[in-house]
Order: structure tokens, then C-alpha cells, then sequence
């Protein structure tokens, strides 16, 4: 895994805003803070909606498994009712928890997280990847639907009232800087990871698996394993996401644990303005996104949802690749890209000898 | 002397009223180049659709290297070491020729950590090699999909060769390549089946290529074997030159 010159600088600028940005912008603290969750969401999502031609609308479903399984975590684990008493009561029980208490909760409860998304996607793998293109990305959100039609009517989860979350045991400000360096700690962790794995076999299986499926089996790839994993892995860090996301809002219930229309479409409508197949296409499309979205959420108010509708709209009747993707078109030398200056029609006979011509 | 690697005995297969397969019965000797030849829409293709694994069969059995496979599927059979190429030429469009050939490795001994593997060094060096050997080196880095027909399906030979496979089954190698080429290919067949122990099964039209390459050719007809035989016995069956012109 070697890095070049570009991406360096790349991580230097990323790597400052992540550590300076709250300091400088302590008012924007949280707002960055969301930038880092959607960065991590649109490049797990790009894991298989990219890598893999599997576009999954349903991946809003592990964040909201998550978020549940950490609040029975964490709430089980201290308060000695359990999560059922805890929830009849509609939040007039608020038990004191300890500052230990409270962070040995949420470690176990983001770790309950991820496994529980984990869990959920490869319960799911069993059963999704018979279906493939538009007919996938229809059943995985008609998994999300369901997810949060069911979880509303389990009582000891709170049903419909939702859960509120334990206390943060310490100042708001130091409240929000936590937060942030946890979503920020983990869009970091997720982007070398997956860096790493597209670096490997499975980068070249995943793309195998989008070019031609059947080819892939046909030649023996083991596509369900390479499918299994690629979700697996976003399952796994949406759940986390949505264990951190659950305790920042402080109270969770079906629209926060189960955001469709916002955060499930934002991570897709991320990797594609970024350019989607690419490392770097979702951090990209996140951050212009998150800008775009920020911005226009302050200054034209009202207007929020046409403007990024309009960004939609423009990416998909001009940029189909996204940015990423267009800029590779356009200059694919400094993408590593070679295009063929010859014309390959007759080049077919001509270059039989291969590498003694060269 | 009969050591047969693929035994084929008594396939039907039918897609609904229509009968592409009635009752087959065929060997491929281990390390030969067998053919299969007949008239367009005989069932060739669909007799290597079912001894892949692409479909069940309706009847029959189907036995790899004395193991009984027509109830396996494709990705089970492909890691046995039994791969096809496709008459329609697939291969990964988007990615570079090295890359195709990089994914195209064995996958038989794959132990699950085959997925983390790096792509530099041996691997790299083999998927060079082989695209040297068909000659392809020069287009290594370009988008295999921006290669001309006749490239794509070189890659597509070289992209099984990777694969170390026991028996390739090629379908139609030399359709759509232009004749200065064939017979570059035929050499790398006939090498590939000598230097690499490669045991070749090839559905082909041109008569040529096929009484050139093969030691044993099959003829099907409207779904049932006709005749087999050598090369130069074929060529001078009635039966054999009657359905290819049309007198059956």
C-alpha cells in the first residue's frame, strides 16, 4: 500500500481540518462532525454500491440496528432494571451513571454495534444476493422500511416513544469534542482499511464481480464470499456510526435511528456526485455535499431541499461517473490510466509478437 | 489406454418443448484436444452449458476426473479445474489486462486468505507472462475493454491459462479473429495442451482449424451425436458432410 504524492497532501489537508477544525470552528464542531459520519457512510456504501455494481439503498439499516443494539448495551449493562423498565417508565427514570460507567458502556455498546450490523447484513447476505441490480437495491430498502416498521413495535425498545440515551457525564463542550473524535476516529479507521483492501484481491474480485458477474464465477470466484465481506464491512462501521449518531442526538427513536429519506439516500447521492468505483470519489462527493447542504441549510432556507435536488439532477444528466470519474476521463495519465494511441483495429496482427515490438 | 477426464453418458437436456440435448454420450481422453463440431443451433453449446454446471441436466451423468459433477454449479466445477470461455467473448471490461489476468488465478487451493493477497510479485509476473504468451504485453495497461474483438479474446485465453485449470473448454476460440491470426492461435493451443498439460475441448466452425488441432472429433446433429471419430474418418462421413449441408 504505497502512497503517492497527491493523496499525501490530500491526507495532510483532511488530516488538518479533522485535528484543527474543531479548535479554529469550535461552533462548527458537530457540523464537521456529521462530515466525518457522512464520509465514513458514502465510502462503505461505495464498498459494494461502487466496487461491487450492488447498489444497496438499504445500508441505513445497520445504523439503526446499531443504534439500538448500543442503548440496550449500554443501558443493560449499568442500570439494574434492565432495558424493559427503563423504557416502560418513558424516560422518569433517569439513572446517574458514573463517568466509568458511562464510558465502559459506550465502548461495549459501539462494539455490540458493529457486530449487531455485522450480524444483520450476513443474516441478510443469505437471502439478497439472488437478486441483482434494480431488483437488489429495491429489496435492500424494503429491508431498511421493515427494519424500522418492526422495531417500532417491540415494546422493550421503547416501540413507538423511542429511548433516551444515557447522561454525558461531563461539559457540553467536551461533549461535542468527544463525539467529533470519535467520527472522525472512525471515517479515518474505515478509509485505510478500505484502502488497504482495495489494494488487495478482493479490490480486483469486487471489480471483476461489477464487470461481469458470471464471468467471475465461471472462472471460480467465490462472488458470495467477496459480497458477504464487501457488506459486512460497511455493516459493521454503519453500526458503529449509528451507536455514536445515537448517543450525540441523545435520543433515538424510529426517524433518528432510521433516517431513509435523509441519510440513506445522502450516502448514495455522496458516492455518486463523488464518482462511484473510487477511493476517494465518496470523501469527495461527501465533503462538497455536506458543504453545499450546510450552506444552504443557513443561507437559503426553504430552498435547502431544491438545491440539492438541483446538484442531483446535474450529476446524473452530466456527471454520470461523478467527479472522480469524469476527471479520469479527462486526464487519465495522472490516474496511472493508459489509453492507446495506436488504433487497435489493426493492431491485432501487428503486435502478435507482443513484447519483443515493445 | 483409455483414461478419459470429462465422461459424458447419456445428457438430455431440453428448455421447455425443445430438445437441445438428447441423450449425449461422449469422453475427452485427459491431456488430448478433442472436438465438438455441427451445424448452428445442434446443442453445442448447450452440451458445455451442461458440463460446466451453467444448468442442471434433465437426465444423464456427468463425471470430472471420476468425480460425478452434474449436480455441482459453475463456481464449484470452475475450482475443481474445469473452465469454459465464453462464444460471446467476457471478460472484465473496465479493468486493465493485467488486472483481468490477476483476478483469473486458481482459486482451488484458496484456504479464504487468497482475498487479502497482495497483487505484486509472483502473480504480477505470471499475468505478464501470459500475456506475453498470446501476445498481449504491449496492451497490458490498457482498458480491456478498449481491446479489439480479436484482443479481448486472447485475453480471454490467456485469463483461463492463468487459471491452471485440467480441462479448458473453449467455445468457438477462433470465431471473429482475423485469419492472419488463427493460426498464431492454433500454435498457442497446441502449445498450451503440450507445455502446460492443458486438456482442450473446442466447439469450432472452421474445418480447418479443427482437422488441424484436434485428435478425436465429435458431430452433433439436431441435438443427438451423429457420429465421432479421427479427423480424416469425419471428413469423409456422409452423415457429417450431409448435416453440415443441409441433407439431414
Amino acid at each position: 500500500m504505497s502512497i503517492d504524492k497527491n493523496s499525501l497532501w490530500t491526507y495532510v489537508a483532511l488530516g488538518a481540518l479533522g485535528i484543527f477544525g474543531p479548535i479554529l470552528f469550535p461552533d462548527y464542531t458537530l457540523s464537521i462532525a456529521y462530515l466525518w459520519m457522512m464520509v465514513l457512510m458514502a465510502s462503505t456504501w461505495d464498498t459494494l454500491g461502487g466496487q461491487m455494481g450492488y447498489n444497496s439503498l438499504g445500508n441505513i439499516t445497520f445504523f439503526g440496528v446499531g443504534m439500538y443494539a448500543s442503548a440496550i448495551v449500554q443501558i443493560s449493562f449499568f442500570y439494574e432494571g434492565g432495558v424493559g423498565e427503563y423504557t416502560s417508565a418513558m424516560g422518569s427514570i433517569k439513572p446517574e451513571f458514573t463517568a466509568a460507567e458511562y464510558f465502559w458502556g459506550l465502548s461495549l455498546g459501539i462494539m455490540a454495534a458493529g457486530i449487531a450490523g455485522l450480524a444483520m447484513s450476513l443474516l441478510f447476505s443469505t437471502f439478497m444476493f439472488g437478486l441483482r441490480g434494480p431488483y437488489f437495491a429495491i429489496g435492500s430498502l424494503g429491508l431498511a422500511i421493515a427494519a424500522a416498521e418492526i422495531t417500532i413495535t417491540i415494546n422493550y425498545v421503547g416501540g413507538a416513544s423511542g429511548i433516551s440515551m444515557p447522561l454525558f457525564p461531563g461539559e457540553i463542550e467536551f461533549r461535542s469534542t468527544f463525539f467529533y473524535m470519535l467520527c472522525f476516529g472512525f471515517a479515518v479507521v474505515s478509509h485505510f482499511l478500505l484502502r488497504w483492501l482495495y489494494s488487495t484481491q478482493f479490490g480486483l474480485a469486487a471489480n471483476a464481480i461489477r464487470d461481469d458477474e458470471d464471468k467471475a464465477e465461471a472462472m471460480g470466484i467465490p462472488t458470495l464470499a467477496y459480497k458477504r465481506l464487501g457488506w459486512g464491512i460497511a455493516a459493521f462501521f454503519m453500526g458503529c456510526m449509528g451507536a455514536i449518531a445515537g448517543n450525540m442526538a441523545g435520543f433515538i427513536d424510529k426517524e433518528v435511528a432510521y433516517p431513509i429519506p435523509t441519510f440513506g439516500i445522502f450516502m448514495v447521492a455522496m458516492a455518486l456526485l463523488g464518482g462511484k468505483g473510487t477511493l476517494w470519489g465518496p470523501v469527495l462527493g461527501a465533503i462538497i455535499f455536506h458543504v453545499v447542504k450546510e450552506t444552504t441549510w443557513t443561507y437559503l432556507l426553504n430552498l435547502q431541499w431544491i438545491a440539492l435536488g438541483l446538484i442531483l439532477i446535474i450529476n446524473i444528466v452530466y456527471f454520470q461517473q461523478g467527479i472522480m470519474g469524469w476527471l479520469q476521463t479527462k486526464f487519465p495519465e495522472r490516474f496511472g490510466i493508459v489509453v492507446d494511441g495506436s488504433t487497435s483495429q489493426d493492431a491485432d496482427g501487428g503486435n502478435a509478437g507482443g513484447k519483443e515490438a515493445a | 489406454m483409455s483414461d478419459p477426464i470429462i465422461e459424458v453418458e447419456s445428457v438430455s437436456k431440453s428448455y421447455g418443448g425443445v430438445k437441445a440435448n438428447v441423450d449425449i454420450t461422449m469422453n475427452v481422453q485427459r491431456g488430448s484436444i478433442t472436438g465438438i463440431i455441427g451445424p448452428n443451433g445442434c446443442g453445442k453449446t448447450t452440451l458445455f452449458n451442461s458440463i460446466v454446471g451453467y444448468h442442471p441436466i434433465d437426465d444423464g451423468s456427468i463425471r470430472f476426473d471420476g468425480k460425478e459433477i452434474s449436480d455441482l454449479r459453475v463456481g464449484d466445477i470452475a475450482r475443481l479445474g474445469m473452465l469454459r470461455t465464453f462464444q460471446q467473448t467476457r471478460i472484465y471490461s473496465k479493468m486493465n489486462c493485467v488486472d483481468n489476468m490477476q483476478i483469473s488465478v486458481s482459486q482451488r487451493a484458496d484456504s479464504g486468505f487468497l482475498m487479502f493477497a497482495s497483487r505484486r510479485g509472483e502473480i504480477k509476473d505470471r499475468a505478464e507472462h501470459l500475456l506475453e504468451f498470446v501476445g498481449l504485453y504491449s496492451k497490458r495497461n490498457l482498458i480491456s475493454g478498449d481491446l479489439s474483438f480479436g484482443q479481448q479474446k486472447l485475453l480471454e485465453f490467456a485469463m483461463a491459462l492463468m487459471n491452471e485449470p485440467k480441462v479448458l473448454l473453449l467455445d468457438e476460440p477462433t470465431a471473429g479473429i482475423n485469419p492472419t491470426l488463427i493460426n498464431g492461435l492454433i500454435d498457442r493451443l497446441q502449445r498450451a495442451n503440450e507445455e502446460l498439460g492443458i486438456t482442450l475441448c473446442v466447439i469450432e466452425h472452421n474445418m480447418r482449424v479443427i482437422m488441424n488441432l484436434a485428435s478425436h472429433i465429435y458431430c452433433l446433429a439436431n441435438g443427438k451425436m451423429l457420429a465421432d471419430g479421427l479427423p480424416a474418418d469425419l471428413q469423409n462421413d456422409q452423415r457429417v458432410v450431409d448435416a453440415y449441408l443441409g441433407g439431414h
